[in-house]
């Protein structure tokens, strides 16, 4: 670790986690936005939040925030297992009651 | 006794009404026999009152008063009061409605409404009583319409025919104008002497009173109570419904039209009698004059029997009217109760008739000889002897034969007509008097030969005809013996020392002295000084009428037919009854026909024109706010929902209900804050 740690070759800096935090979180937004499959939406939308806890590891690491940002990271791992869950609830019942799990076909609240 | 006994007798015919209308359709015989029964226990009751009053309290007067309603300081009694004059009223009407009773049971035989017939006598002999006993002229006013509607009633008795229920109205509604007079009279006297009673009333003027102050009022007053009895006794002008109301059953009008109620006007001015002054007794005796002749001459011409004697009627009501005018009191009202007798009996005689002549004609199944015509009958005397020699008693009776009970009665009146023209003038009265006296004479003859003398018109229909049944005879056969002069007076030419005179005295005029008739003591020592003059002079007008009618009608000396047209207009005038229907009927029918035409055009043009105008400008008015309504208040209500509605259909288009699509907006606007805010 240490040998990597010295190298002076490449050392990526907050610039370059928060480019790939972005870069992950437009993926995530295009399959949310994209996808027809539910699943995939919901894959899309633990894209998203894995984005989002990469920039709070990263700004944690680089900045004086002390150890704060990993907490939180660590909540939203939480919250996202949680979210899951509920979510794979949702979705079961909706193919029960639709027999489908294509978002288009799941429009009774058009106007 | 004698105030049980009074009431007694007005009430059971009262009771005999009541049980007879509820329940005499559902009695043996239809309960004919509870009505007669009640009426003849009535009589008896009256015979005694009438023996015990006249025989043993002669001169006293016997009252009986109870407040009924009280009203501040003024009370209205409810009181009976007998004297000679009621107590001898009293027999005459029960009398002669129990013979009635009695005549009805065989005429009316297998009538539809038997029973009614005779509750509505019974009605009718109450409130005939009741005006007879009250002591009090509010009570009397009562009893009065009271006959009225029986009387209305009984005319109209066979209803089906159209011709006896407009009788019914005429004489009920010609009757309303006399009693219209009569009330106003009653509301002065009350309004001056704050009493109904006659006792009060006397008293009050007695004592100087009078009505507003003035001797005109208290003329008026008597004039305008006389009024009550120009209806319903039948005088000029109102006499008009009594021979229309020949359309009644024929006993009911020997009952009311001939014997009782239509008496009841003169028993009403004998009441009234001390409180009559000069003035009013002489349009009192005019009015008789006048309505004696008039009556008089038209019933020389009638073909019907009926007819006949109701103008003949009206004719000797006239003469009591006059008698009375002229202060001949008792005469007058002896004359009253003679005549009761002997028309009552003249009325079911011609009923007798009538009831042959429609047997006859129904055997023989004519339903188109007039069973009433005169002109139809003749020779009747072989085949009805007991009508026949009863109908003669009665025609010479009215005529004013000696021997009779109508000579002692009208010799008086006639006799009164000339005292009073030797103490006052105006000899038009005895004049008419005469008149009238030989034209009854001559026109009773007439219908007696008619209709029982001489050949028989017709063969068949005179073979058909028969005697009447007991019960129709008997009551005749009393009514001819009441109307022989030995129940009045023992002299036959005279009947100032009967017990009548005596029982009956005129009584003490209670006006101021200057408005007083002749005084009873100067007015009786005329009468006496004319008496036989007038007794000579009755007697021969009468035997000349008689000779005239027989002469004309049994000898036929002289041609009726030549007669007739010698007199011309008097003659037509006559047979049309002097056109009072026709005139009344211009002017009064017409009249209101044409006040009325005139007040439906203000109804129908002004009074209509205001109510459609009214619903006109309602009408514009509410389709003005109609119109707003619809328009404007609407409008705006479904413009306000339309406009949220399209709103809403707009918008709607954004909810495409794909969760993608609300997050690419969420996501944009998002961008479009970020960029804003940056």
């Amino acid at each position: 670790m240490e040998i990597l740690m010295n190298t002076t070759i490449f050392v990526p800096g907050l610039s370059h986690f928060l480019v790939v935090s972005a870069l992950l979180f437009s993926l995530g937004v295009m399959a949310v936005l994209s996808r027809r499959n539910v699943i995939m939406v919901l894959m899309g939308v633990e894209l998203i939040l894995n984005s989002a806890n990469i920039n709070l590891i990263a700004f944690s690491r680089f900045t004086e925030l002390s150890l704060d940002g990993q907490m939180i990271g660590l909540f939203v791992i939480i919250i996202a297992a949680a979210e899951a869950a509920v979510a794979l609830a949702i979705i079961l019942n909706v193919y029960n009651r639709f027999n489908t799990i294509n978002l288009d076909e799941i429009n009774l609240l058009k106007g | 006794m004698f105030i049980e006994l009074p009431l007694i007798i007005l009430l059971l015919p009262l009771l005999a009404f009541v049980l007879m209308i509820f329940f005499g359709n559902k009695l043996p015989r239809q309960g004919d026999w509870l009505a007669t029964g009640m009426m003849t226990i009535t009589l008896l009751l009256s015979i005694v009152l009438l023996i015990t009053k006249v025989g043993f309290y002669s001169s006293e007067t016997i009252t009986s008063n109870f407040d009924w309603v009280v009203v501040g300081s003024k009370s209205i009694g409810f009181g009976i009061m007998i004297d000679n004059l009621a107590a001898i009223m009293l027999v005459v009407v029960t009398l002669v409605s129990t013979l009635v009773h009695l005549f009805s049971m065989g005429y009316m035989k297998g009538d539809v409404r038997y029973s009614r017939y005779f509750a509505y006598l019974g009605l009718f002999s109450f409130s005939m009583l009741g005006i007879v006993l009250t002591n009090n002229i509010l009570l009397m006013y009562v009893f009065w319409e009271l006959v009225g509607i029986s009387s209305y009633l009984l005319i109209g008795h066979w209803y089906e025919k159209k011709s006896a229920s407009n009788a019914a109205n005429k004489a009920f509604i010609v009757n309303r104008v006399g009693d219209f007079g009569m009330f106003i009279g009653i509301l002065i006297l009350f309004i001056s002497f704050s009493s109904f009673t006659f006792e009060a009333i006397f008293e009050s003027i007695n004592a100087g009173q009078l009505p507003f102050g003035s001797e005109g009022w208290l003329t008026a007053a008597g004039i305008l109570i006389f009024c009550g009895a120009v209806g319903k006794s039948a005088q000029f002008p109102l006499h008009v419904w009594l021979p229309d109301a020949m359309e009644g059953p024929t006993p009911v009008s020997a009952l009311i039209h001939a014997a009782t109620m239509v008496a009841a006007g003169v028993y009403l001015v004998a009441r009234i009698f001390p409180m009559l002054t000069a003035d009013a007794l002489l349009v009192i005796a005019y009015i008789g004059a006048i309505t004696a002749l008039i009556a008089a001459t038209i019933a020389i011409t009638q073909f019907d029997i009926k007819k006949v004697l109701a103008y003949s009627t009206i004719s000797q009501l006239g003469y009591m009217i006059m008698a009375l005018g002229v202060g001949a009191y008792t005469a007058g009202f002896m004359h009253l109760v003679t005549h009761a007798a002997f028309k009552a009996g003249l009325f079911l005689g011609a009923g007798s008739v009538i009831f042959a002549m429609h047997a006859s004609l129904h055997k023989l199944h004519d339903h188109s000889t007039d069973a009433q015509d005169i002109r139809n009958m003749g020779g009747l005397k072989s085949k009805m002897p007991i009508t026949y020699w009863t109908f003669l008693i009665f025609t010479l009776a009215i005529s004013g034969i000696p021997l009779t009970s109508g000579f002692l009665s009208k010799d008086e009146i006639l006799a009164g007509t000339l005292a009073f023209s030797t103490l006052y003038g105006h000899w038009l009265l005895p004049l008419i008097g005469f008149v009238v006296a030989g034209l009854t004479a001559f026109y009773m003859f007439r219908l007696l030969i008619l209709t029982f003398h001489g050949k028989p018109v017709s063969e068949k229909i005179q073979n058909g005809v028969s005697e009447s049944p007991k019960v129709m005879t008997i009551p005749l056969m009393i009514l001819a013996a009441l109307s022989l002069f030995f129940f009045y007076s023992f002299n036959p030419f005279g009947a100032a020392s009967g017990w009548f005179y005596t029982a009956v005295e005129r009584p003490l005029s209670v006006v101021p002295e200057l408005l007083q008739p002749a005084t009873y003591a100067l007015f009786y020592e005329a009468v006496s000084s004319v008496h036989s003059t007038a007794m000579i002079l009755s007697i021969l007008i009468a035997a000349a009428g008689v000779l005239m009618a027989v002469a004309v009608y049994q000898w036929k000396k002289i041609s009726a037919d030549d007669l007739a047209k010698r007199a011309g207009f008097l003659y037509k005038g006559s047979v049309n009854k002097w056109y009072f229907d026709e005139v009344y009927n211009i002017v009064f029918v017409s009249g209101s026909h044409v006040v009325m035409r005139a007040l439906r055009w203000f109804d129908e043009t002004i009074i209509d024109g205001i109510v459609n105008g009214a619903a006109t400008v309602t009408k514009v008015f509410a389709s003005v706010s109609g119109w707003i309504d619809t328009n404007i208040v609407d409008g705006l209500v479904n413009g306000t929902a339309s406009t949220a509605n399209r709103a809403g259909g707009l918008l709607s288009h954004i909810q495409t209900g794909k969760v993608q699509t609300y997050l690419l907006f969420v996501l944009f606007s998002f961008l479009v804050l970020f960029v804003l805010i940056l």
